[in-house]
C-alpha cells in the first residue's frame, strides 16, 4: 500500500476534526486544568459512539477494526487539539493486548472496551526513563496466583482507568497482568503533571492476585506486550506530529499578523527561513509516521524500525516546533493566557512517555547494524 | 484495496517476466556489478570513449529497446512504459545489479522540458539522439553575476533576422568541455522585467565563438566549466517555448533538477551505510559523541527515505510534487553533507589523504547545497510559496 493518505483516511481525519473542534477544542484543556479535572467521561462516550475506542477491536466484538494507520489519523487529530483522552492507553495498547489473547475473559473485556465502558492504564516504568526490560517489580508465585511487590511511576491515565496492565518480574521472567484497581495492598497517588493530564504512581505491597490475572504464560510478558506497545508508540508519534502541526500553524499565523517596524515580522528572512525549516522537519516526520502505520497494518513482525524512527523523529520535531513557537511569538508566547505553553508542556511529556529520543534511536541503531 | 491491486497485477507479472528474460539475454556480465559511481557512468555523446565493449554493447541494446529512457514515447526513442512498468524494469535491473545504460542531462533535464514545451519537430529532432546516447547536452544557466538571482542572466541574444547573435559568459556549466550541445537561458529583451525577457535557446557547442574552460574544485576534480559565447549565431528555430518566456521552461526544469539532486545517488545512496562505516572505524563505538551523531543521522536518513518514497507515491497518484521539491532538495543535501562529515570523522586520519575514498566525496558534497539552488533559496521558496509568508 502506498505512502499516501487514502480517501478513507482523509474522510476519517475530517470527521475527527469536526468532532474534536465541537467537543474538545483546545480551550477544553484549559477549562479542565482550571477546574482540576483530568477526566472527561462524556467525551469518551462520544468517541466510543464514533467507533474510536474500538478502532483496533474486531467487528465481532463491537469494534470498528480500522487498523493502525487509522488509529494514527485519530491520534494526530487529538494532538492538534491537545485532546485529553485514554485513546492510546485503552484503544491502542490495551485493545492490542486483549485481541492477541483469545480467552473468553479477554474477548468480553474487548467488547466492553469498544463500547466505551472499560478503560485501561499501562504500568511499566519504575524509574525516570522508559525501559520495559529493566522492570524489577516482583511477581512471586504463591499457590495458583502471585504476590506483587514494588512501585510503578508515570502511569498515564492511571487515576481514571478502570483496570491496569502491569509488567512485573517472576522467576520465569517478565509477566503481564490484567488487574482491577481495588486490591488490598495497592495504593494510588495522583501526580500533578505539567501537561495537566492524568498520571498516577502505584505502590504494591504484597498484593495477592489470582492466576487468572496473568495474561498469556509466565515469562511471556514482554513478547505479548511488544506489538501493542509499538502500536502505542506509533500513535503517540502521530499525536506529537499533530501537536507540532498545530503549534506551527499558530506560529505562521502570528508571523503574518504581528507587525513590528511597520511590517509583518514574517517578512523578515531570519524568521522565514526558520519557519521554512520547521515545515521541512514536520513533512519528514509525517512521512515516518505514515510509514509506521502502514508497517503495523501490513507487516507487524517487521514494524519495529519504522515505529522507532517515527517516535524518535516526532519527539524531536514536536519539541523543536514548540520551542521555536514560543521564541517567534515573543513575550506573549510566555504567557499562560496564550495556548503555546500547553503545547510545549505536552510535547515534553509525550517525549518521555513510551520511550524518549535516545531509547528509540538506540533501537534504530541496533536494527541498522551499529 | 487488495482487489484494486490485483487488477493490475496480471499484465505487470507478464511484463516482469518478459523484462527478466530480456535482461538475462542482453545485459553483459560486466555490466552486472551494481556499480553506480562516477567511474561506472556512461554519459554518451560524440566525444565519449566507452570504458569497455560491454558498456558500448549495453547502451546499444538498451537504446534499441527504448530502455535508456523507458517512459518516453516510442516515437522519441523511449519504450512508452507506464510508471508501474518502469518501476518493474528498475526493480529487475537492480536485482541483477545492472548498471544504468546511459545517464545524461539530456535525459534528466532537457528531455522533460522538450516533452512539455517543445514543438513536434523539435521533439523528433532532438530527443532520439539523446535516447541513443549520441548527443551529450550541458546546461547553461548560472552566470558570474547570476547565481541565486538566476533570472538576472545577462548573456545577450540580439535579434539578427533569421538568427540570434549570442554574446556573454556562463559559469558552473557541468561537463561543458565534454558536451555537444548546450541549453541556455539567454536575455532576448533587455527592456522587459527580468523574468519576461529570457529565452530558452539550444546551441551547438561546435558553433563559431563558443569556448569552454574547466574550473578546478576543492575536491580536486573539474566537473564544471566556464562557457564563453562570442557573437555565436543561433538559428531562430532553436528556441524552446515562446521567445521571452524561457523562464517558464527554466522553472519547470529546475523543479526536475531539485528532485534529481535530492533523489539521486549523490544523496541517499552516497557511499556505504553509516552502520558499516562505524563497524570498521577504530573509534566509532568508544566515542559517545560520535556514536550519538551517527545514530541521529541514521534516524534522519530513514525518515527522509520515507519522505522520498511518499512523494514518489504521491506523484504516481497524480499529485504533483511542485514546490515541495525545494524541501526534498534542502533536506537531502544538508543530510548528505552531515553524513560525509561523519564518515570523515569516523575514519579519522586514515581518510585525510587524497587516496582515501571519502575525502573527495566529502568535499564534493559541499556543492550539493549550492548547485541547483542554494539551501537558502530553497527555504525562501518554501516560505513564500508554501507558507505564504509576506515579501
Amino acid at each position: 500500500m502506498k505512502l499516501v493518505e487514502t480517501e478513507e483516511e482523509k474522510i476519517l481525519a475530517d470527521s475527527a476534526r469536526t468532532l474534536l473542534d465541537r467537543s474538545a477544542p483546545i480551550g477544553k484543556l484549559r477549562q479542565m486544568r482550571d477546574a482540576g479535572r483530568t477526566n472527561e467521561p462524556e467525551l469518551w462516550q462520544e468517541m466510543a459512539a464514533a467507533g474510536w475506542s474500538g478502532i483496533l477491536v474486531p467487528e465481532e466484538y463491537g469494534g470498528s477494526a480500522m487498523g493502525h494507520a487509522a488509529a494514527n489519523v485519530l491520534a494526530r487529530e487529538m494532538g492538534r487539539n491537545l485532546t485529553v483522552s485514554s485513546f492510546i492507553s485503552t484503544a491502542v495498547i490495551a485493545a492490542g493486548v486483549l485481541r492477541s489473547v483469545e480467552t473468553d475473559v479477554a474477548c468480553d473485556r474487548l467488547s466492553q472496551l469498544a463500547a466505551g465502558t472499560l478503560t485501561y492504564a499501562l504500568a511499566i516504568d519504575e524509574a525516570s526513563k522508559f525501559d520495559p526490560s529493566k522492570v524489577e517489580m516482583t511477581a512471586e508465585p504463591r499457590g495458583n496466583g502471585y504476590i506483587l511487590s514494588g512501585q510503578k511511576v508515570f502511569v498515564a491515565d492511571g487515576c481514571n482507568a478502570n483496570r491496569i496492565l502491569l509488567l512485573a518480574r517472576s522467576p520465569d521472567g517478565l509477566c503481564l497482568f490484567d488487574l482491577e484497581k481495588s486490591l488490598p495492598g495497592l495504593t494510588q497517588q495522583e501526580v500533578q503533571m505539567i501537561d495537566s493530564r492524568d498520571v498516577a504512581e502505584f505502590s504494591f505491597e504484597n498484593v495477592e492476585v489470582t492466576g487468572e490475572t496473568l495474561v498469556g504464560r509466565p515469562g511471556e510478558g514482554l513478547t505479548l506486550l511488544s506489538p501493542a506497545l509499538q502500536a502505542g508508540q506509533a500513535a503517540l508519534a502521530a499525536e506529537a506530529t499533530g501537536l507540532a502541526e498545530a503549534a506551527f500553524g499558530m506560529t505562521t499565523g502570528y508571523l503574518k499578523e504581528r507587525k513590528q517596524f511597520g511590517v509583518p515580522i514574517g517578512s523578515f528572512q531570519a524568521l522565514q527561513h526558520r519557519a521554512a525549516h520547521l515545515w521541512c522537519e514536520i513533512e519528514v516526520t509525517s512521512s515516518a509516521v505514515l510509514n509506521a502505520g502502514r508497517m503495523l497494518d501490513q507487516d507487524p513482525q517487521n514494524a519495529a524500525l519504522a515505529v522507532s524512527v517515527a517516535k524518535a523523529r516526532a519527539t524531536e520535531t514536536a519539541q523543536r516546533v514548540v520551542q521555536e513557537g514560543v521564541q517567534m511569538h515573543g513575550g506573549i508566547g510566555m504567557t499562560d493566557a496564550f495556548d503555546m505553553g500547553f503545547y510545549m508542556k505536552r510535547a515534553r511529556v509525550s517525549a518521555e512517555w513510551l520511550g524518549d529520543y535516545g531509547y528509540h534511536a538506540a533501537i534504530v541503531a541496533n536494527l541498522r547494524g551499529f | 484495496m487488495a482487489e484494486a491491486q490485483s487488477d493490475g497485477e496480471e499484465p505487470l507479472a507478464e511484463f516482469r517476466s518478459n523484462v527478466r528474460d530480456w535482461l538475462e539475454q542482453h545485459c553483459p556480465t560486466e555490466m552486472r556489478d551494481g556499480a553506480s559511481g562516477e567511474d561506472a557512468i556512461c554519459w554518451g555523446g560524440t566525444r565519449w570513449s566507452f570504458t569497455s565493449t560491454a558498456q558500448e554493447q549495453w547502451l546499444r541494446v538498451c537504446a534499441e529497446r527504448g530502455f535508456t529512457v523507458p517512459t518516453w514515447p516510442k516515437a522519441y526513442g523511449g519504450a512508452g512504459l507506464t510508471r508501474d512498468e518502469d518501476k518493474v524494469l528498475k526493480d529487475e535491473m537492480r536485482k541483477i545489479g545492472a548498471r544504468s545504460p546511459l545517464d545524461s542531462f539530456g535525459i534528466w533535464m532537457l528531455g522533460p522540458a522538450l516533452l512539455k514545451f517543445g514543438t513536434e519537430e523539435q521533439k523528433l529532432h532532438y530527443l532520439p539522439p539523446i535516447a541513443r546516447g549520441e548527443i551529450r547536452w550541458c546546461q547553461g544557466y548560472s552566470e558570474p553575476g547570476a547565481g541565486s538571482d538566476l533570472a538576472g542572466v545577462q548573456t545577450l541574444g540580439v535579434d539578427d533576422g533569421d538568427h540570434w547573435t549570442v554574446t556573454g559568459q556562463k559559469i558552473w556549466t557541468s561537463y561543458a568541455d565534454h558536451a555537444d550541445w548546450i541549453f541556455a537561458l539567454i536575455r532576448t529583451d533587455r527592456e522587459a522585467p527580468k523574468h519576461l525577457g529570457i529565452s530558452f535557446l539550444l546551441i551547438d557547442m561546435r558553433s563559431a565563438g563558443v569556448s569552454t574552460k574547466p574550473i578546478q574544485l576543492i575536491s580536486g576534480s573539474s566537473p564544471f566549466c566556464e562557457t564563453y559565447f562570442d557573437a555565436v549565431e543561433v538559428p531562430k528555430e532553436q528556441v524552446v517555448g515562446k521567445v521571452n518566456r524561457g523562464w517558464d521552461v527554466a522553472k519547470y526544469l529546475l523543479t526536475h533538477e531539485r528532485e534529481m539532486i535530492s533523489n539521486g545517488g549523490q544523496v541517499m545512496g552516497a557511499g556505504r551505510p553509516l552502520g558499516a562505516v562505524l563497524q570498521d572505524s577504530e573509534t566509532g563505538h568508544s566515542d559517545p559523541i560520535l556514536l550519538a551523531k551517527a545514530m541521529q543521522a541514521e534516524v534522519d536518513s530513514l525518515a527522509l527515505e520515507m519522505t522520498l518514497e511518499r512523494y514518489k507515491d504521491q506523484a504516481e497518484c497524480g499529485q504533483g510534487v511542485g514546490d515541495a521539491s525545494a524541501m526534498l532538495k534542502y533536506m537531502g543535501t544538508e543530510l548528505n553533507k552531515r553524513r560525509l562529515e561523519l564518515v570523515m570523522e569516523l575514519g579519522g586520519s586514515l581518510e585525510l589523504s587524497w587516496s582515501s575514498d571519502a575525502s573527495p566525496n566529502w568535499l564534493r558534497t559541499k556543492a550539493n547545497s549550492i548547485e541547483g539552488g542554494t539551501s537558502e533559496v530553497m527555504l525562501s521558496i518554501i516560505s513564500r510559496r508554501i507558507l505564504g509568508l509576506p515579501g
